[in-house]
């Protein structure tokens, strides 16, 4: 029998690492400061608390998408419908109060629950059936974009509907906004929520270490006894409701139903992701980096409207130029991590 | 050559089909070429040169899924293709001039190409995966587009030679549909009267024999992604000069999608390997004839997003060997046998 | 040893389309007992492995565990019955901790949660009680592979395990990492758990095993108790005695003519970390070399630095007069160095590709894509050597992955010979393909040779190494450890003896 003990110091240095795993994320939360100092110093009324909760009015129902993708993208995954589920599911709340006349709790419900089961349905098929992530997903992109054309091809209004009025009422904090403090809608609670229960959901509990797992190696968690296909189909479904729900929040944002909105936003919401930290490839990210992801988004759009005489494409090329940046930057650790690897 | 026809079977019967249902529903016009003010024209013949663009993208999307990568990007460069070209023509005096619509072209294939290149330059040389490295430039590209036209739709005079690109016709036939077919034409010899489609199915089919066979992947990766981009910004011009304009943010909306079932369609295998041109392009007509025929037996327009959905979906089904276990099953004599293996590959042939 | 077994195989067969892989393998496990299965690449070792382990479902055959019949579907539902698995790539997420690869899917919780502080501390004592030290909460790819290793050893000794399977645990480890892997194996074993130990160190297994299984292509060859089989037996029974009458191949004694010539290839201290140890060795024009070892004692790696498909790390190549430096496939190939791999499947041939393609892909990669070779020069050169290796059906147009084995090889052996390369490495040519395919390489790598061209040959049978080397590398534990040269020297009881001893005794 032995007595020997074997010591080893963690040496080498991956993306998965203490610090250089907080290099993607520190350097959006820096690029967010930079970004908001640069604000307050060029921009009059910049400095306003205001300011920064109009990022989540505005972009609350981005938050929440990006939150389920981020689910979706640590197991390994992609998943294209969220645009077209969202839309959707605006557009099925409209129909489901305005022209059905069913009662908006009950309509939300019935929102939810499809957004959930479409998830579960692509994720049992991607499980099962080995489709492609890509595949499979690039069906509900598709299919929803062309239920909703069918359902209306037109804004429909939900503001005759009183419950709609609901989402926009606001708590105001620290006073008016003319005399420094700033107001809030609960649509941006609920968005709020979302992430807090996706931040305990992925640190806590077994499911969410199962969703970094199956990322990390789908092969290896599998041999380990993990349970593979509940975690895959699960991450899936929770995309579907988190998209489900942004549609729910967009319905209260604008209180009405467009055909084509939220085209593209499935893009918006995987760079997010990935500006957020969140390894492409899956294994390795975090929730908050996602909120932080969606903010510089949010601060890109606000100082473009600052400016007044720069276009809204401005924030999609200098999106695209931080993506870039960042897929680099994770190409640059894992590689060094892997030089280290003996 | 006999597993090339198999291949081809199926998408051949569908097109087949397809165009029965529009016989059956508008007649035997449906299919013959009329001709009117000396040019060809008829339902049959629109879809062709309707769908030119597509084709376009989606020959170049079938060489980049030989190779095991796939380009996301396109619809973005066709874009950009389309808002170089017109935003050249619209910025000089005399937008008739045959030599500004001549360099206007030239200039936005160059560019594309060098887009193109630079997306197989992150696959080969940076090791990113194709899906992310092309993903940036989907994000970013209608932005870039917007930028080259101040974020207006530039308008070309309909008397610029540019609009010959999508509009005119040579020998009656239109020209999108001359430019697609040369285009298929060259590629087809590129790859089957070179080495290089042979190497491309060698990378895509097995990268790490094809290394120790001593095959130089690096410089055939970006060669495909260049001409992916190239394709792209062509079927942007197409577009852009049948239209007369560009639009930034919703020319070639979706395309690359279209493109990517195309390919699926004409039975490229997304995993990569063996790749078909001619698949591709009946693909191509399937997709094209599809919005037609769901017009001809009577359902809204918005019906084809569903239709494609659906297509998509029992592609992707019927590609899976897992799902054909699945499904297969029950057709099966043996009750339960274990040997599930040996009794697939006897059902395969 | 009189308890009841806990495991009792029957009868196991397992086909991979068309393959057997398994065919009517007996094995029996009996409790605290340390029992180790041997055998060479294919014998079917891992097949037997993941059949215990619910990676694969038999086709025929029972399995009784403590007596009763199991049929597992996953590897969750084998660990669930108490058979727990380490296997020799460490299949742990080296995403998270070490703590929650340690706890994975089995973590303290309270209510929903995991409890973080409860599951380091238990990881803490787990790690502590096998004698490893290590900050549990730091990311598994913060450490070595070793101790990754160690940590999934761990992982699989807390799972109450009744059956511990650790398939070539000890590949990375070092000797002090061996040592207290092997520690905590005996303590396992004297609480009564039963151990199948996979390794290709016969050290490690004469010191820890009481039994041993040996399986060879596909068959059970025996079961002794490790005190009665002396290790040169054992490796008569792994590697076995070519039983079909192979005709002899006649070899002149090529060597001798061009002995004190300059080598054509000069590898001194050539090496590479972790795969194999720096070594010399000359290979002369006209000359067949002949590797020899056990799996894993570093054969493999040993040629795919000289045909530049691994990078070396340490010294220096010669080819042909010329220093080879930044050696990789494609400059390979153009020196006149050609490589067919071990693995046809994953590393030779592209299966989608036809027979033609196949064959003609190295003389086209090393024309670039722009000069396709005529048609018609192709498809003579393919017919001529469909015709000269009798390749079987003799289809051109045939995807090559619906040929045999014996047939594949030989196509890759064709794509070679196009490019008429000075040296020709060889590895494993003749595993898994039929007697009559085996005659045909055998003697066309003695015709090749007799025409000046040089062969590295690796192979798994001694016979066969025998027959055809002018000399035999033997190698073991990656290490080359004797260059055999003397004509006595050329049997298999020599090289036996060489890889039993180390290359010490001679």
């Amino acid at each position: 029998m032995t007595t020997q003990t074997l010591t080893e110091r963690p040496s080498r240095s991956t993306l998965f690492d203490g610090l250089t795993r907080y290099i993607p994320i520190g350097a959006t939360v820096a690029l967010l400061i930079a970004l908001y100092v640069g604000g307050v110093a060029n921009y009059d009324n910049f400095d306003s608390p205001q300011v920064v909760a109009k990022l989540f009015i505005d972009n609350a129902p981005l938050l929440v998408i990006a939150i389920g993708m981020t689910f979706v993208i640590l197991s390994g995954g992609i998943d294209l419908s969220v645009g077209s589920v969202m839309a959707f599911s605006t557009m099925a709340c409209a129909w489901l109060t305005v022209d059905a006349g069913i009662a908006a709790p009950l309509a939300l419900v019935i929102v939810l629950a499809f957004g959930t089961g479409w998830g579960l349905l692509i994720g049992a098929v991607i499980h099962y059936f080995n489709v492609q992530p890509f595949i499979a997903t690039l069906v509900g992109l598709f299919l929803f974009r062309g239920l909703t054309l069918q359902v209306s091809d037109t804004d429909v209004s939900m503001r005759e509907v009183e419950f709609w009025q609901w989402g926009m009422t606001h708590v105001d904090f620290f006073g008016k906004v003319k005399d420094g403090g700033f107001w809030l809608p609960y649509l941006s609670f609920v968005a709020f929520a979302v992430v807090i229960i996706a931040f305990v959901v992925l640190h806590y509990t077994r499911f969410g270490r199962s969703t970094y797992a199956v990322g990390g190696s789908e092969q290896s968690a599998l041999l380990m006894g993990l349970p593979v296909a509940r975690t895959k189909i699960g991450v899936y479904a929770i995309s579907g409701f988190c998209a489900a729900l942004a549609g729910i929040l967009a319905a209260f944002a604008t209180k009405s139903a467009n055909p084509l909105a939220n085209v593209g936003a499935e893009l918006d919401a995987i760079a997010a992701v990935v500006i957020g930290g969140t390894l492409l490839t899956g294994g390795a990210g975090f929730v908050l980096g996602t909120l932080a992801g969606v903010m510089v988004w949010g601060m890109l759009n606000t100082l473009i409207a600052f400016q007044g005489n720069l276009s809204s494409w401005w924030a999609r090329i200098v999106m695209g130029i931080l993506l870039l940046a960042f897929i680099l930057l994770q190409r640059v650790l894992a590689r060094s991590g892997e030089k280290r690897r003996t | 050559m006999n597993a090339y026809a198999k291949r081809l079977m199926w998408p051949v019967l569908i097109l087949v089909a397809l165009i029965a249902v529009n016989i059956i529903t508008t007649g035997i016009d449906f299919i013959v070429p009329s001709v009117n003010d000396d040019r060809l024209g008829g339902a049959f013949v629109n879809i062709l040169r309707r769908s030119a663009p597509l084709l376009l993208i989606a020959l170049g999307m079938t060489l980049v899924i030989a190779t095991k990568g796939i380009d996301l990007s396109v619809g973005a460069v066709y874009a950009i293709g389309a808002a170089i070209a017109c935003q050249m023509i619209i910025d000089s005096s005399d937008q008739t001039a045959a030599g500004l619509v001549f360099s206007a072209i030239a200039i936005a294939l160059v560019v594309t190409a060098v887009i193109g290149a630079w997306n197989g330059v992150m696959v080969a040389y940076f090791g990113i995966q194709p899906i992310v490295a092309t993903l940036i430039l989907m994000i970013a590209g209608r932005g870039i587009a917007q930028l080259i036209t101040g974020g207006q739709i530039p308008k070309v005079q309909d008397a610029s030679p540019f609009t010959e690109l999508g509009r005119g016709a040579f020998l009656t036939v239109p020209i999108p549909i001359w430019i697609a077919a040369l285009v298929l034409v060259a590629l087809a010899l590129l790859t089957r009267r070179t080495a290089l489609g042979m190497l491309l199915e060698s990378v895509g089919g097995n990268p790490e024999a094809s290394r120790l066979a001593g095959i130089r992947s690096k410089g055939i990766t970006v060669l495909v992604y260049l001409v992916c981009g190239l394709c792209a910004g062509l079927a942007g011009l197409i577009g852009a000069a049948n239209l007369g304009s560009a639009d930034a943010n919703n020319g070639g909306q979706w395309i690359e999608l279209d493109a990517i079932l195309a390919v699926v369609i004409g039975g490229t295998a997304l995993l990569g390997g063996r790749f078909f041109l001619l698949g591709t392009t009946i693909g191509v007509v399937i997709i094209g004839t599809l919005e037609d025929t769901i017009i001809n037996v009577g359902l809204s327009s918005q019906w084809q997003f569903t239709a494609k959905a659906i297509v998509v979906f029992v592609v992707a089904l019927l590609q899976s060997p897992e799902f054909r276990g699945w499904f297969l099953k029950p057709f099966k004599r043996k009750p339960a046998a274990p040997a599930t293996a040996p009794a697939e590959e006897a059902v395969a042939k | 040893m009189s308890d009841d077994p806990i495991v009792q195989m029957t009868g196991i067969r397992k086909d991979f389309t068309g393959v057997r892989a398994l065919d009517g393998v007996d094995f029996t496990l009996r409790p605290g007992e340390i029992h180790a299965v041997m055998g060479e690449n294919g014998a079917g070792k891992s097949t037997l492995i993941k059949v215990l382990t619910g990676v694969h479902t038999p086709d025929a055959g029972d399995i009784l565990l403590d007596g009763k019949p199991v049929r597992f579907h996953s590897p969750g539902a084998a660990q669930a019955a108490g058979i727990s698995t380490v296997y020799q790539e460490v299949n742990l997420t080296d995403n998270l901790s070490v703590a929650e690869n340690l706890f994975a899917g089995r973590e303290p919780r309270l209510g929903p949660f995991i409890n973080f502080r409860a599951m380091r501390r238990k990881a803490k004592a787990l790690l502590d009680d096998i004698g490893i030290d290590l900050n549990v909460a730091a990311p598994l790819s913060s450490y070595s592979i070793a101790m990754q290793q160690l940590v999934a050893i761990s992982r699989a000794v807390d799972i109450e395990a009744k059956v511990l399977i650790l398939d070539e645990p000890t590949s990375s480890l070092d000797r002090d990492e061996v040592e207290v892997l092997l520690g905590v194996m005996r303590r396992l074993a004297e609480k009564g758990t039963a151990m199948v130990f996979i390794s290709h160190f016969l050290d490690q297994v004469y010191e820890i095993c009481d039994r041993m299984t040996v399986l060879r292509n596909g068959t059970l060859v025996g079961e002794w108790a490790t005190a009665d089989l002396p290790q040169n037996e054992l490796i008569g029974h792994m590697l076995g005695r070519e039983a079909a009458a192979l005709e002899q191949i006649e070899r002149a004694a090529a060597a001798h003519h061009v002995a004190d010539e300059e080598p054509l290839v000069k590898a001194q201290g050539l090496g590479r970390k972790g795969s194999i140890a720096p070594y010399d060795l000359d290979v002369r024009r006209g000359e067949v070399v002949g590797l020899a070892g056990l799996l894993g004692s570093g054969r493999t790696e040993t040629v795919r630095l000289i045909a530049g498909a691994d990078r070396a790390d340490s010294g220096s190549l010669t080819f042909d007069g010329q220093s080879a430096r930044g050696h990789n496939p494609r400059t390979a190939a153009a020196r006149g160095i050609a490589f067919c791999p071990e693995n046809r499947k994953t590393e030779g041939l592209v299966g989608d590709l036809t027979v033609a393609e196949n064959m003609i892909l190295a003389l086209q990669a090393s024309r670039g894509w722009a000069r396709s070779i005529p048609v018609a020069r192709r498809d003579k050169l393919v017919a001529s050597f469909i015709e000269k290796l009798d390749i079987r059906p003799a289809n051109p147009d045939m995807p090559v992955k619906n040929l045999s084995g014996g047939n594949q090889q030989k196509v890759l052996l064709a794509r070679w010979m196009l490019i008429q390369p000075k040296l020709l490495i060889l590895d494993e040519p003749t595993r898994g393909i039929d007697v009559g395919a085996k005659a045909d390489i055998q003697r066309l790598v003695a015709e090749l040779s007799a025409e000046g061209m040089a062969v590295l040959f690796v192979s798994a049978e001694l016979d066969e190494v025998t027959r055809l080397s002018d000399r035999i590398a033997v190698l073991r534990d990656r290490e080359l450890v004797a260059v055999l040269e003397s004509e006595a020297d050329m049997t298999t009881e020599r090289i036996v003896d060489t890889i039993v001893s180390g290359g010490r005794a001679s």
